[in-house]
């Protein structure tokens, strides 16, 4: 499209405070292969323009060619900050299609991994966010916190950061004595850690100046932007996937949901940090309250082994197999469709599944959080100044691996 | 009221666009025309509060074994954030003219959920602020995710052509011992 | 020059130590080397998971600093090229770009089972390998490699840099 703009026109008339920037995809900045096509007045951005999909795997197209066991791996490189989080969702959209029976320990077990998931996502938010506008130390602190988090995911499952902890019908193998102690070693010091980041930024003058009143957007604003999470909270409005609609243990559980007032970066910050004591102290519940018992259902698709050891088994027979196995037993229907959403760190992650009673999905479609929030970011930065996009590209907590899929 | 309820009160108001009400696993999904749906969405989000839109996406029903009525669809998931009710709606497209309205005026969030659906399913939206594609390169041929479009893409693209000669020319420039 | 000759000694192949004199004398090469090696600098440029890792590798508990990898933000002022992550065909050719501003000496190395060969996304929308348009140096498998496996894939990157002949002049 090569229609002449306002701002051509102004550079050939030799106003040299007006230039067009593309900032990224390679940028420091940027969380990731994003590119924001800036019109710039001096350092005020008079149009704001972001271009996605320099990290799109073709996620959905590749679901339809593999079966539901198999696609659980991918949802670890969705969000791949909180993997965990992203595997739970995944797992409770398919067993809500295919009507799967979750024994009780593993759905505390889910809780308790997607706590520690937010609580992880949250931990690189706040370093990344810190780190662009300026305090570097936050950054390290916040990885110390973090590693601590992701050494007891590799005791659980093997996996630091692609985890594929959950399975359709439970979740992979059971807590270890050692993921126990140092859980409840993590959860006792971590409120502490928490203050820590706060007495380096909260009062902060600096942090003051370049966040409050940036970014700012209204209850009815967030909500006409389709916004989720701590971004749509911050603003005011009371949604959240655990107490609207809870799945797994949540309703068991005992948390509070902190929604900000005033709609600012300052506001979604204050949500966030809250949110991580929040999570800690639905992990001390989750540690308490645990079950014993099974941690896989009965009717869990197994995973079928090969006739004869060695011997290539078509794709076909696989699904058709684990697929004989749910029929028979239980004689349901396989057919139709459903939305399930979780809450995931970054907002509101829902699949959108259509099953056509084969053992692979007909369509899977991701409704990724980060997506939604970049899409936002036009109407967020008219007439902000370069630096205060950064802060609003920190603040609406984007992974492009989750936006573009 | 319930989403139930939602879907019957639908119905009422739009007489003849509501061609069925499906339900799977306690979720409500409303089969419509295409034609009313921004006026079925004003309706939706104004009389019952359907404020959220959580999800809105393109189905290709090409291979589709059960029961069908286009091959195409529109999905628009909604959410009640005040009533909590949810309510799908799944907008029927024809093959020989895959377009639909925009519902860009309801909800400014849908514009980027309305581009990743022309450029992966090949909808057109009217109305749209700037349909263009947003996930795949300005330049790509055809919509990936329509059912005959092979996994691994059919026609390799232009700019990564070009790129494999740009390669194989400064190739020389590389140091080789 | 016999005389100095007696006083060498060789501390390794090529390398020797005047005593006394406080001096090394070995083929400008090896020397060059050293140096190289020592001080890595890549140009940040993490695409998808891969990362986080590198990020990880970066800060406290894995520290790259103290291999002298320092992350420049510039190609310019890069030399080496960590492609930590799928390259999808849009990505592919800004990579190219990135890869053509460093100035030589310049090593690419190829950070997680994407960036090798495409890993799982054998797809319509990712390239199969970063090495289908650029010369890769080390390649790094693993969905994501752990830090300590970047960690030995760069030092992998600097036994390689040691070996080289003659890399520094357009005349050698």
């Amino acid at each position: 499209m090569s229609q002449t703009t306002t701002l051509d026109v102004a550079v050939a008339n030799g106003d040299e405070d007006r230039y067009r920037l593309k900032m990224g995809p390679q940028h420091p900045a940027t969380h990731g292969v994003l590119r924001v096509d800036l019109d710039l007045d001096g350092e005020t951005i008079l149009d704001c323009r972001p271009k996605v999909g320099y990290l799109h795997r073709g996620f959905e197209k590749l679901a339809e060619h593999r079966t539901y066991s198999q696609n659980l791996v991918l949802t670890d490189r969705l969000d791949y900050i909180a993997a965990m989080a992203n595997n739970v969702g995944y797992c409770e959209a398919v067993e809500r299609l295919l009507a799967i029976e979750v024994p009780e320990r593993s759905q505390y077990l889910r809780v308790m991994v997607c706590e520690m998931s937010r609580i992880t996502g949250h931990l690189l938010w706040l370093a990344t966010h810190a780190l662009d506008i300026g305090a570097m130390t936050v950054f390290l602190y916040c990885f110390r916190e973090r590693e601590i988090l992701l050494e007891l995911f590799a005791e659980l499952c093997g996996a630091r950061l692609t985890t594929s902890y959950t399975r359709l019908g439970g979740v992979r193998q059971d807590v270890t004595h050692e993921f126990m102690s140092g859980l409840d070693r993590f959860v006792e010091q971590f409120p502490a850690c928490i203050e820590e980041y706060e007495t380096l930024i909260d009062t902060n003058r600096i942090w003051l100046k370049r966040t409050v009143g940036v970014g700012q957007v209204s209850a009815e604003g967030a909500v006409d932007l389709c916004l989720t999470g701590a971004s749509l909270r911050g603003s005011g409005v009371d949604y959240d996937i655990r107490k609207h609609t809870p799945y797994a243990v949540y309703d068991r559980m005992d948390f509070e949901v902190p929604i900000g007032e005033t709609g600012d970066t300052y506001a979604r910050y204050r949500c966030r940090m809250e949110e991580m004591r929040q999570s800690n102290h639905i992990l001390k519940q989750c540690i308490e309250q645990m079950p014993p018992g099974p941690i896989i259902g009965d009717d869990a698709p197994d995973l079928v082994m090969p006739a004869k050891p060695g011997k290539r088994m078509e794709v076909d027979t696989v699904t058709r197999a684990s697929l004989i196995k749910l029929v028979e037993d239980r004689n349901c229907y396989m057919e139709g469709e459903v939305y399930v959403a979780t809450e995931v760190p970054k907002g509101e992650l829902g699949f959108f599944f259509i099953s056509d009673g084969e053992g692979k999905p007909y369509r899977m479609h991701i409704r990724s959080p980060s997506f939604i929030h970049i899409g936002a970011l036009a109407s967020l930065c008219k007439g902000v100044m370069v630096a205060d996009l950064i802060a609003i590209i920190g603040t609406l907590d984007v992974v492009l691996g989750e936006c573009d899929r | 009221m319930e989403s139930t309820g939602v879907a019957e009160a639908l119905q009422k108001q739009f007489p003849g666009s509501v061609r069925e009400v499906r339900s799977h696993r306690g979720q409500l999904a409303v089969f419509v025309n295409r034609e009313p749906i921004v006026d079925i969405c004003r309706y939706l989000k104004e009389d019952h509060l359907m404020n959220h839109l959580n999800c809105l996406c393109g189905v290709d029903n090409l291979k589709r074994k059960g029961l069908h009525h286009s091959r195409f669809e529109v999905v628009y998931q909604l959410y009640s954030i005040e009533n909590r009710v949810a309510l799908r709606l799944n907008a029927l497209i024809p093959d020989d003219d895959p377009s639909i309205d925009s519902v860009t005026d309801l909800w400014t969030g849908a514009d980027w959920l309305e581009r990743e659906t022309w450029d992966l399913v090949g909808i057109r939206f009217n109305n749209h602020p700037g349909l263009e594609r947003i996930l795949m390169p300005s330049d790509w041929q055809g919509h990936p995710l329509r059912k005959e479009y092979p996994l691994r893409g059919d026609v390799e693209w232009q700019g990564l052509e070009e790129l494999r000669e740009l390669a194989k020319r400064l190739s020389k420039h590389d140091f080789h011992q | 020059m016999g005389k100095m000759n007696s006083n060498l000694v060789e501390i390794e192949e090529g390398i020797s130590f005047i005593p006394g004199a406080s001096a090394i004398v070995a083929p400008l090469n090896k020397l060059i080397n050293w140096g190289r090696a020592g001080s890595i600098w890549p140009a940040t440029f993490g695409l998808a998971c891969c990362a986080i890792e590198m990020m990880v590798a970066g800060a406290s508990t894995n520290d790259l600093d103290r291999f002298g990898i320092i992350f420049r933000a510039s190609p310019r002022q890069a030399d080496c090229l960590i492609l930590a992550g799928t390259i999808s065909k849009k990505m592919a050719p800004v990579v190219r770009r990135v890869y053509d501003q460093m100035p030589e000496p310049r090593y690419v190395v190829a950070m997680g089972s994407c960036a090798c060969s495409g890993g799982i996304f054998d797809t319509y929308a990712v390239v199969q390998g970063a090495d289908e348009f650029l010369p890769v140096d080390v390649y790094i498998p693993g969905c994501p490699p752990r830090p300590e496996a970047l960690l030995e894939g760069l030092l992998k990157l600097q036994e390689k840099i040691l070996q080289e002949q003659g890399r520094w002049s357009q005349l050698a």
